[in-house]
């Protein structure tokens, strides 16, 4: 098993999928979609071999030998050209406790959507190459343990995003793409400018004893590696690690979106087809997060800590601005998106309690927000499908004609609510729990309470005005759910019932990795604090 | 079996009937019995566990829990196991044999309450989960399964007030129910944070413990009476404690056999059951706020419900009234006897509510008593029930209700004679008033006189088997004889001196009331006193308390009654003279005092305002910003683009043109005629050679 390159398997396996799109015929839409579903399928299962594989006592984080399925070659050596030296590059993939939750997390919306987007018949082959060329980019984001591959992946997955918006979308999708990918590649210079600081701070010594820069994460996490006068060094006093912390946290942020980089996320929800939306909130937000744990926080860890306070009442607004600003809207996806903005705030609040129950709850968070926003988007587009409009006001009744899919729709919302038994819960307690564990931001912890009233609020408000209520007669004739739909909203119910009552199958996946990166933040930062 | 098995099987039976019959619900009309024969068999286990815990185990708290989240040691913390658990003592078996019961003869009445109705099995689902979730609340022994259980309550509270969808008016009153109680439970919540915070448990008997111990959060009693506050503001919210009594009357849109089981008996009893479970770290002062509110509670709803006309809403703003009640004794220590009225209360108030769904019923859903009357003739059973439990909530003697209410008024008086306070006294003897007046005039403007809506009273009808067994089972329960042998001292039944007692206080001596500091235990005080109380002093005062008490409520309960018959029966004053004569007051009962008015225009109406400002702000400047910066790029673009035209490129043609018009120039040379040639090239020579003639 160990010499079985899995991770490369799940991370190239929609690659290779795609390449094989490309040479069928462009009227086979049948074998397309099905070669995709199948492609998804495997990815699940080797989600699920890794899950069983996965040994939950090595922890990672900042510790090489403690990552697992690692595989490490060199990718690109190129002897020395004047001042830059040799370039060694790695190809160089491993998990933790942190990012295998998000792998799994990755598998499984993309076969969920790539059920969701068996309903697209514009052109099919070029959607489901781009579909897979997105779930390569994604994938492969969270398996990189170098940072040259990492931002090749994270920009990998901007271009079929922009397609697949500015193609496949609504109305107003040219603006909706547009809007998305200036807005990415703005955030990804910041971060491009970053990585290439650290890689000429961070040296690697080679076996034959000579020193090179490298771009290897783990090597960027410890300040011995740091030679003393490179720009992002600890060790040079004039050093840029604050701008440089800046500039890879706005470069993540966005992503998240974190107010106020948030109002690329709902033209593009509000554009995107279904099975887009879904991806979008279901695993492409959490590479923001991520990435602010696996590189901010690992890297930069004093500053981190100096810059706490902040990114816990970032985290804070989000909940409250994304749920008031929520409340107001009258289209349901935008209602939707605006909700996921507040959701992942908890993420953010939950990362900034620097403790293991608030990072618990953040990356739980991370995994739960993905299933249960996932299957608030289906949601929308079960109905969208069926009535083609998302006005709020525009329904009324629909319990009384589609009982089975107005079950399924209370059981996602009271999940967003929180409601316990349900995943949502679990997280959002662990998130204050943690939070108001730490001194430091105790007070946004208990402001950011009402973001649990507010989510009550517009939730139960939006079900009023759908679902309950006189049915109106204008949607007599729409039908209740069908297979496919069942297919895709049954799974994602019993992952949140099961993680609802039995919250430890994910808390104990990551717990050593949490547990480790608490320790590390706490000395590391110390230790790099104390320099100055 | 042991009995945490029982317990644990009695917990998950309803849940089990909530599966079962909500996904056979849908293609098997029989999926009802399902629950109903579930529920009746989880009532059967519970008469075992009652039996088995009072007379095997006593005195023993049996106590059970597993790990539901091991975090292992983690840094900076210590060790984290969440916990979850049950805990069985005689509060909580008796509250879950109360739950039981009630539930059973809800499921029974609804069978033909509810038939006919659309989602017939659905309904019976529903209740399942609540049921589930309410027993849940009951048997915890850590706060933290307390709120998950109570947030499944919120939940079921939901699904059954809104059960009516159809209608705007249910599914905003479920809205209302769950939003309103959220607001409360973030209080709690905030509490339970403090406690985790500081003790790093849930355990309700780890953290009295380490109260007991000296250890309080942030290290000072004043932390420890907030947190008793914020715990209280969740009780506030499921018990419809003033300010958040509003969801309660609301509620009543729910089908009639719902407001019996949410709103009489077990949702609005857990917050008085919360209370009952964290009474041992509840401060001095905590405990004087939570009085206060209980009393406001307990006398506003009164007087609302004296000018209510709906039968539902005159018994929602009495239970409201009612809990109040019991959270005042609470506050005041009168700790058994708030407990005991908390029983008392459920079956009788339940009887009510169902009396009165028996009067919608075959009054064809009318619920204005105004259009009412003279029933006695047509539902002689319905009405001998109504009255029995009618004269129990007016605390007449040889009822429960009067054995329960005279504890908690003589609790009032004790804490008067204790501190010197006349507040609470003079709340509870004018709200005992109040009740017997508000609750006879019901029950004479239902049942006596002439019928006002002739039709709907010539097809009124006594209610089926069903509906009527419920009505009897618990209006006997009202009587005195299933509490204590003397119908006038309930200190000497089993209940009092036996099952129910007050707990061993956790908070430091400095923190308490003066009266509930214990003194050395004196030997010569009969055992059975001492269960009753924190002290001797306190017991004393009891006692002391005890027959004027008696006297008292008795004459207040029969002059509220006296009155009723004045103003209904006899007709001897007119109300509604009486009403313009005091209009302002008049309007501000039935207009329940503006809350609603209130809330919405301020809480609702600005959070909506601010959250439509906030659309605003994103739409315009947040957007705007972003946009605004795509339009100056592109602005700027523009400008380049003409600089590069106009002037880059204009430099380039420029140079273009030059080289052209010079090209064009030297063309003319270029004729490809020889002789042309010939000459230039001769000219050209003579040219050089004058150039070079000087070298």
């Amino acid at each position: 098993m160990a010499s079985f390159p899995i991770l490369s398997w799940i991370t190239l396996l929609p690659i290779l999928g795609m390449v094989i799109i490309l040479f069928i015929p462009k009227n086979q839409e049948k074998i397309i979609k099905g070669l995709t579903l199948l492609i998804t399928s495997i990815q699940v299962i080797l989600a699920i071999v890794i899950l069983a594989g996965f040994n939950y006592a090595k922890g990672g984080v900042f510790d090489a030998s403690s990552f697992q399925f690692i595989e490490k070659f060199r990718w690109i050596d190129i002897e020395g050209f004047s001042w830059i030296g040799r370039v060694k590059i790695d190809y160089y993939l491993g998990i933790d406790g942190l990012s295998v939750p998000l792998v799994l997390l990755t598998a499984i919306i993309c076969f969920i959507s790539t059920l969701s987007s068996f309903s697209i018949n514009k052109s099919v082959k070029g959607y489901f190459a781009m579909f897979l060329l997105l779930d390569t980019g994604m994938m492969g984001v969270f398996v990189s343990l170098d940072f040259f591959l990492f931002y090749i992946f994270w920009e990998l997955m901007l271009l079929p995003m922009y397609f697949l918006i500015g193609i496949w979308g609504g109305p107003r999708k040219e603006y909706a793409a547009i809007k998305f990918f200036l807005y990415t590649l703005l955030g990804s210079v910041f971060i491009l400018l970053a990585v290439i600081g650290l890689y000429f701070s961070t040296t690697e010594t080679l076996a034959d004893g000579s020193k090179v820069f490298t771009f290897n994460m783990i090597a960027m996490m410890d300040p011995a590696n740091y030679s003393a006068d490179g720009i992002l060094s600890p060790f040079n006093p004039d050093n840029l690690r604050f701008i440089a912390f800046l500039g890879l946290f706005i470069g993540f942020a966005i992503k998240i979106p974190m107010f106020p980089f948030h109002t690329w996320l709902p033209d593009a929800h509000v554009e995107a087809p279904t099975a887009i939306s879904v991806i979008l909130a279901g695993v492409l937000l959490k590479m923001g997060t991520y990435g602010i744990l696996r590189v901010n926080y690992t890297m930069f860890p004093e500053i981190t800590k100096q810059l706490i306070w902040y990114i816990a009442l970032f985290g804070m607004i989000n909940i409250i601005y994304g749920a008031l600003t929520a409340m107001a809207q009258k289209d349901f996806k935008k209602l939707i998106a605006y909700s996921s903005i507040s959701h992942m705030g908890f993420v953010l609040l939950g990362m900034a309690s620097l403790n293991t129950l608030g990072i618990s709850g953040a990356v739980l968070q991370m995994f739960n927000h993905g299933t249960i926003t996932a299957m608030l988007f289906l949601i929308v587009g079960v109905i969208y499908d069926r009535a083609h409009t998302r006005d709020i006001d525009g329904f009324g009744g629909l319990a009384v004609q589609m009982p089975i899919y107005t079950g399924f729709t209370t059981l996602a919302f009271f999940a967003a609510i929180g409601l316990p038994g349900l995943s949502g819960f679990i997280s959002e307690a662990f998130v204050f729990l943690g939070s108001f564990g730490f001194e430091t931001i105790r007070v946004i912890a208990i402001i950011s309470t009402l973001g649990i009233l507010l989510g009550a609020g517009y939730m139960l408000w939006t079900l009023q005005r759908i679902y309950l209520g006189k049915l109106n007669e204008k949607w007599a004739t729409l039908t209740d759910m069908d297979m496919r739909e069942y297919a895709m909203l049954v799974p994602l119910s019993l992952i949140i019932i099961f993680l609802g009552i039995y919250p430890s199958a994910m808390l104990d996946l990551m717990n050593t990795s949490v547990n480790k990166m608490v320790q590390f933040l706490s000395e590391s930062g110390k230790f790099l604090g104390s320099i100055k | 079996m042991d009995l945490i098995t029982l317990s644990v099987i009695i917990l998950f039976i309803p849940l089990l009937g909530f599966v079962l019959t909500l996904f056979t619900g849908m293609n098997f009309k029989w999926a009802f019995l399902i629950e109903n024969v579930l529920i009746v068999l989880g009532f059967i286990l519970s008469v075992v566990l009652l039996y088995n815990k009072l007379s095997g185990y006593l005195d023993t708290d049996i106590v059970s829990e597993f790990n539901w989240i091991n975090l292992g040691i983690i840094p900076f913390f210590g060790e984290i196991i969440i916990k979850l658990g049950i805990k069985l003592d005689n509060v909580a078996v008796i509250m879950n044999f109360t739950v039981f019961l009630i539930s059973m003869v809800v499921h029974l009445f609804s069978i033909d309450y509810m038939k006919g109705d659309k989602r017939y099995s659905r309904y019976f689902a529903y209740l399942g989960l609540f049921t589930f979730s309410m027993t849940g609340i009951v048997v915890t022994n850590n706060v933290l399964m307390m709120y998950i259980f109570w947030e499944l309550v919120g939940l079921s509270s939901y699904l059954l007030i809104g059960f009516w969808f159809e209608k705007k008016s249910a599914s905003d009153a479920g809205k209302k129910a769950f939003i309103v109680n959220r607001i409360g439970d973030l209080g709690m919540f905030a509490g339970i944070l403090i406690l985790f915070v500081t003790y790093k448990t849930f355990s309700f008997q780890e953290i009295f413990n380490a109260v007991a111990a000296g250890q309080l959060p942030f290290n000072s009693e004043f932390w420890l009476t907030i947190t008793g506050l914020l715990l209280f503001c969740g009780a506030i919210g499921k018990s419809a404690q003033f300010p958040l009594h509003v969801w309660l009357p609301d509620a009543m849109e729910g089908p009639t056999p719902v407001s019996a089981l949410i709103h009489a008996a077990t949702m609005v009893a857990a917050g008085v059951y919360f209370i009952v479970r964290i009474f041992p770290i509840l401060s001095g002062d905590a405990l004087l706020i939570i009085a206060i509110i209980g009393a406001i509670s307990a006398f506003i709803p009164a007087t609302i419900a004296l000018t209510q006309n709906d039968i539902k809403r005159v018994l929602a703003y009495s239970t409201v009234s009612q809990l109040g009640y019991m959270i005042m004794a609470l506050g005041i220590g009168a700790y058994v006897f708030a407990f005991f009225h908390l029983i008392t209360h459920a079956f009788f108030k339940a009887c009510l509510f169902l009396g009165s769904g028996s009067v919608i019923h075959s009054m064809h859903h009318e619920q204005d008593i105004q259009k009412m009357g003279g029933l006695r003739k047509k539902m002689p059973i319905t009405y001998a029930t109504f009255l029995l439990a009618t004269l129990a909530l007016s605390g007449i003697p040889l009822t429960s209700g009067f054995l329960s209410k005279d504890g908690i008024l003589a609790g009032t008086l004790a804490y008067t004679s204790l501190t010197g306070n006349w507040f609470f006294t003079f709340i509870g003897f004018t709200v005992a008033m109040l009740t017997a007046f508000y609750m006879f005039r019901l029950v004479i403007l239902t049942f006596h006189g002439e019928p006002k809506n002739k039709e709907k009273y010539d097809h009124a009808h006594e209610s089926p088997f069903f509906m009527i067994m419920p009505l009897v089972l618990l209006s006997g329960l009202s009587i005195f004889i299933w509490y204590t042998p003397n119908p006038f001292n309930a200190d000497s039944g089993w209940v009092l001196s036996k099952w129910v007692k007050a707990p061993t206080l956790s908070v430091p001596e400095s923190a308490r009331y003066p009266f509930m500091v214990e003194e050395q235990k004196q030997e010569s005080i009969v055992k059975q006193e001492e269960e009753v109380t924190f002290s001797h002093e306190y017991t004393h005062a009891m006692h002391s308390a005890h027959v004027p008490t008696i006297f008292l409520s008795g004459f207040v309960a029969g002059l509220g009654i006296l009155f009723a018959f004045l103003f209904y029966q006899w007709k001897k004053l007119d109300p509604n003279k009486l009403a313009a004569k005091v209009k302002p007051l008049y309007n501000l009962s039935y207009n329940k005092w503006y809350f609603d008015e209130f809330y919405n225009s301020v809480f609702v109406g600005g959070t909506l305002a601010f959250s439509n400002f906030l659309r605003w702000i994103d739409n315009t400047i947040i957007d705007g910003i972003v946009n605004g910066s795509a339009t100056l790029t592109r602005g700027v673009s523009k400008v380049s683009g003409k600089f590069d035209n106009g002037v880059v490129d204009g430099l380039v043609n420029f140079t273009a043109y030059f080289s052209g018009f010079i090209g064009l120039l030297f063309r003319k040379f270029q004729t490809g005629k020889v002789q042309t040639y010939i000459v230039l090239v001769i000219f050209s020579l003579l040219i050089l050679l004058f150039l070079f003639k000087s070298f």
